[in-house]
């Protein structure tokens, strides 16, 4: 049994250590806001929050979370998040949506470190979650848009 | 204007003997909170119970006593922003408010729900879900509108003539107000009107405007969006499976033990396009498949075993015959003697993969006689026949649930379904007792084929004196995408597949002697179209062409195209705004270059003006400024946003997406390899719509083309010297 807190509740799961968090999430759990999309840490499109860290879940094994605090798009209410997602609907950012829980985890994880972050900042924080619908040029205005409404 | 094909749903008691999907009820337990209020959702809703007293004038329109109304949606969501380009339609004329309008997706029923301008088929691309819906959906608003205005004259005993509607509310001068969903039930009991009127374009107040949010996005905030690979049913078993390594291989042999001993794994099934691993989740079912694969024997006798360089030299010799004649105009023979100077040159485009960021995916679950196909769904009629095909069943047993699409650019419009008939031949082979997902993993998505093909262009022009153009040859060598599909009869003609030299064969600009032919090889790799089409490449060639040709006359490329664009004022319109936006004929200083293009397809036009620094052998996009006339602007925003996007998707495969074959094997595999643009590289972009009365067209696709020969236009000029090849490198 292994335990993991997701979005503050408690879980005991009776699986193989190896599995990766985000199968674990999305399909023992039963929050499917995370995405698969790769695989392999390419795309960003499974990003959560490790105690409190973003982590790329499809190669993080279970056995890494093993009593820690997962926060999934679900459960993202912290101030960064709550600018994040006001941003994103008043620029409307959002195109076919797929990658975007993963987006907005990073862009939250990124405000929450740095609430007034340069376009070098963005870059660096951003450049691991791929949009095909290449909603980039929105993106960045609505992080810059919600670190204004941060401050 | 006539109504034809509008009727009282709700009078006419459809909804109880038509929509069969009560399974929708089961999938709606396992939704979300959030998907169900007051915002866009998918097709699940098909299932839901009316309240008493709804609404439901036709098709398109469902009125609550709540006071929501609710749009049905014929078109996949798939980014491109349908979910909120056809609600303005029908809220425009509805004279609704934007906050009272949520999007449903449709169910299949080409009846219905057919795209206006395919016939008798339902199905969404070639950007025109808004051009064919343009009277349609503002019909099915009016019909509305007036039905609850004559339920308001009753209930009042006014006349209806002097009843205003505004903003969702219905008032009379003597004081009376009333909202939609006040007289919904009464409006539900009266006859369809059989004329009605539509607004004039003067008195539009949701068309046009801004700043109306998109109706898909809290859903897509909060995770709470369902898409296919969401799906969880009762029951329902996950597949993964293991295809052939090369196109055309067939199955010989293989061993189920290895997936067996995965925990978790259920079933192991032979399918036509190779072994299937069941599982009750993903990762099981991925094991499974994992250890199965190296036991997989396969036929390759007739698979095929090119690899990209080969396939080009094979083309190159094709380019050196004459080919089928796509447009012929003068004498380019004859003309070509009597040129001043002359340019050559061939262009190259490589295999290209959607990888849209879902992977491809489909579940398929029993449902009654029939079964339901859950899906972000793209080509119901050809799926829902397909599907019908493998399972013995008329096609009007198969069901579709139309989901979002995490992405598509074409992918999930298949004439052969491909996915989809793989997911009901796994859920045959299974029993057909159970649900099934079928899963496809980032590498087979990759590899799994569907591409866009490869094409070798070879132009040939020469100059008169004055540096204008005397003659155009133009031979185009590439896979067919229509050929062997049910559109054959629609889109090939005398031997040219229209997809193969669109953007080449209606070559705008004013050349006496003009030829344009093609050859269309035969090869085993799969083909599809990928955003934009034809024009993926036509564009590449013609406008870096275009702009060889202008710079060797010694004339300015903006003032060269617009002279030889007489007579074409929407190209000239876009091409002159985006210059005079960009700030055109400004020396951009050293090391940088300035490139534009301007290309017409999905019937709108955009022009694209780029900014790149140059450094050594790298380079940077800086800017670029793009112009579109898309006929009436009905969603602004969206239209800007699938500009940006759009222009996005064409410079990730100008910069760097390139699939290529080595004795058959698919090179790439997964996002390490298959490099499509990250953030870092997006440009800062500028959309510039032109005001027009003319009807709306295409947004979703016409921006794509345009980059490439806008950046290798840019390259040129910064460096001197120009590039042929995709993706655009200069070392």
């Amino acid at each position: 049994m292994i335990k993991l807190t997701v979005n503050g509740q408690a879980h005991q799961l009776d699986l193989d250590p190896n599995t990766p968090l985000l199968w674990v999430i999305r399909d023992h759990v039963g929050l499917t806001g995370t995405k698969y999309g790769c695989g392999m840490a390419q795309c960003g499109a499974c990003t959560l929050y490790l105690n409190g860290a973003p982590v790329r879940s499809c190669s993080t094994p279970l056995a890494a979370a093993a009593g820690g605090r997962i926060t999934t798009i679900e459960g993202l209410d912290n101030a960064a998040g709550k600018a994040v997602r006001k941003a994103w609907a008043e620029l409307d950012v959002v195109q076919c949506g797929f990658c975007q829980s993963g987006q907005i985890m990073s862009a939250a994880a990124l405000l929450t470190q740095n609430p007034s972050p340069t376009d070098a900042d963005i870059e660096v924080a951003m450049a691991g979650n791929i949009c095909r619908c290449a909603t980039y040029a929105r993106i960045r205005t609505a992080i810059k848009q919600a670190a204004a409404g941060l401050a | 204007m006539k109504n034809d094909r509008i009727e009282n749903l709700s009078r006419r008691g459809f909804l109880k003997q038509g929509l069969t999907l009560g399974a929708g009820l089961t999938l709606g337990l396992h939704l979300p909170v959030a998907a169900k209020g007051l915002q866009a959702g998918p097709g699940i809703a098909g299932g839901d119970e009316r309240a008493a007293g709804t609404f439901e004038p036709n098709a398109f329109v469902r009125i609550g006593t709540d006071d929501s109304v609710t749009v049905i949606v014929k078109h996949l969501e798939m980014g491109q922003g349908t979910y909120t380009g056809l609600p303005t339609l029908v809220a425009e004329e509805l004279d609704a408010r934007w906050d009272q309008i949520r999007a449903e997706g449709a169910p299949a029923d080409a009846r219905r729900y057919n795209n206006l301008f395919w016939g008798q088929t339902q199905g969404t691309g070639g950007s025109t879900a808004i051009a064919n819906s343009w009277e349609q959906l503002r019909q099915a608003g009016a019909v509305a509108r007036e039905m609850l205005v004559e339920a308001a004259a009753r209930r009042w005993q006014v006349e209806a003539s002097r009843i205003q509607v505004r903003a969702g509310v219905l008032s009379h001068p003597g004081g009376k107000r009333a909202t939609f969903g006040e007289l919904a039930e009464a409006a539900a009991a009266l006859p369809v009107p059989e004329e009605v009127l539509l607004k004039d374009p003067t008195e539009f107040r949701l068309i046009g405007n801004p700043n109306l949010r998109r109706k898909d996005s809290a859903g897509k905030l909060d995770g709470s969006a369902l898409f296919t690979q969401d799906v969880k049913l009762p029951g329902m078993l996950t597949a993964v499976v293991a295809h052939a390594p090369r196109f055309g291989a067939k199955l010989k042999s293989f061993d189920k033990s290895p997936a067996q001993a995965i925990p978790g794994v259920k079933q192991v099934v032979q399918i036509p396009t190779g072994v299937a691993v069941l599982a009750e989740d993903f990762w099981s079912a991925k094991l499974g498949r994992d250890a199965l694969a190296p036991s997989v024997r396969w036929d390759e006798t007739e698979a095929f075993k090119l690899g990209s360089d080969e396939i080009l030299t094979r083309y190159r010799a094709l380019a050196a015959q004459p080919g089928t004649p796509a447009r012929k105009a003068g004498d380019p023979e004859q003309a070509s003697a009597a040129a001043d100077k002359m340019i050559e040159a061939e262009f190259v485009v490589p295999f290209l993969a959607h990888a849209a960021m879902e992977p491809l995916n489909c579940v398929i679950a029993p449902a009654g006689e029939g079964v339901r196909v859950l899906n972000g769904e793209q080509f119901q009629t050809a799926d829902q026949a397909a599907v019908a095909g493998v399972l013995g069943l008329k096609p009007e047993q198969v069901n579709i649930d139309m989901l979002f699409a995490g992405g598509s650019f074409g992918r999930r419009a298949n004439p052969k379904s491909d996915y989809v008939v793989e997911a009901a031949e796994i859920f045959k082979a299974a029993g057909g007792k159970l649900p099934v997902k079928l899963q496809w993993t980032r590498e087979d998505d990759t590899r799994g084929g569907w591409y866009r093909p490869l094409y070798l262009h070879r132009l040939r022009a020469g100059l008169d004196q004055q540096g204008d153009p005397l003659f155009w040859e133009h031979r185009i060598v590439g896979q067919s995408i229509i050929s062997g599909t049910a559109f054959e009869q629609a889109l090939i003609a005398d031997g040219v597949d229209h997809t193969s030299v669109e953007g080449a064969s209606n070559l705008p600009y004013r050349i006496p002697n003009l030829r344009v032919d093609l050859h269309s090889p035969k090869l085993g790799i799969p083909v599809l179209w990928w955003r934009s089409v034809g024009s993926t490449h036509t564009a590449f060639a013609v406008e870096c062409m275009i702009d060889a040709l202008a710079v060797a006359a010694g004339r300015d490329p903006v003032d060269y195209r617009l002279g030889l664009l007489a007579g074409q004022p929407r190209q000239q319109g876009v091409l002159k705004l985006a210059a005079a936006k960009a700030g055109w004929g400004e020396n951009p200083g050293p090391g940088r270059g300035r490139g534009v293009a301007v290309h017409k397809s999905s019937n709108s036009y955009v022009a694209q003006v780029v900014d790149v620094t140059v450094r050594g052998d790298a380079f940077s996009v800086d800017r670029v400024v793009i112009a579109v006339d898309c006929g009436i602007a009905v969603n602004p925003e969206v239209i800007k946003a699938q500009m940006e996007g759009g222009m996005g998707f064409g410079l990730s495969a100008a910069l760097g997406d390139a699939l290529t074959l080595k004795e058959g094997y698919v090179e790439q595999s997964n996002f390490h390899d298959y490099q499509v643009l990250r953030s870092n590289r997006m440009p800062q972009v500028e959309v510039h719509i032109m005001p027009s009365t003319e009807r709306p067209t295409g947004v979703g696709e016409p921006a794509t083309p345009v980059i490439a020969p806008a950046l290798a236009n840019a390259l040129a000029a910064a460096t001197g010297r120009r590039l042929y090849r995709l993706p655009l490198k200069l070392a």
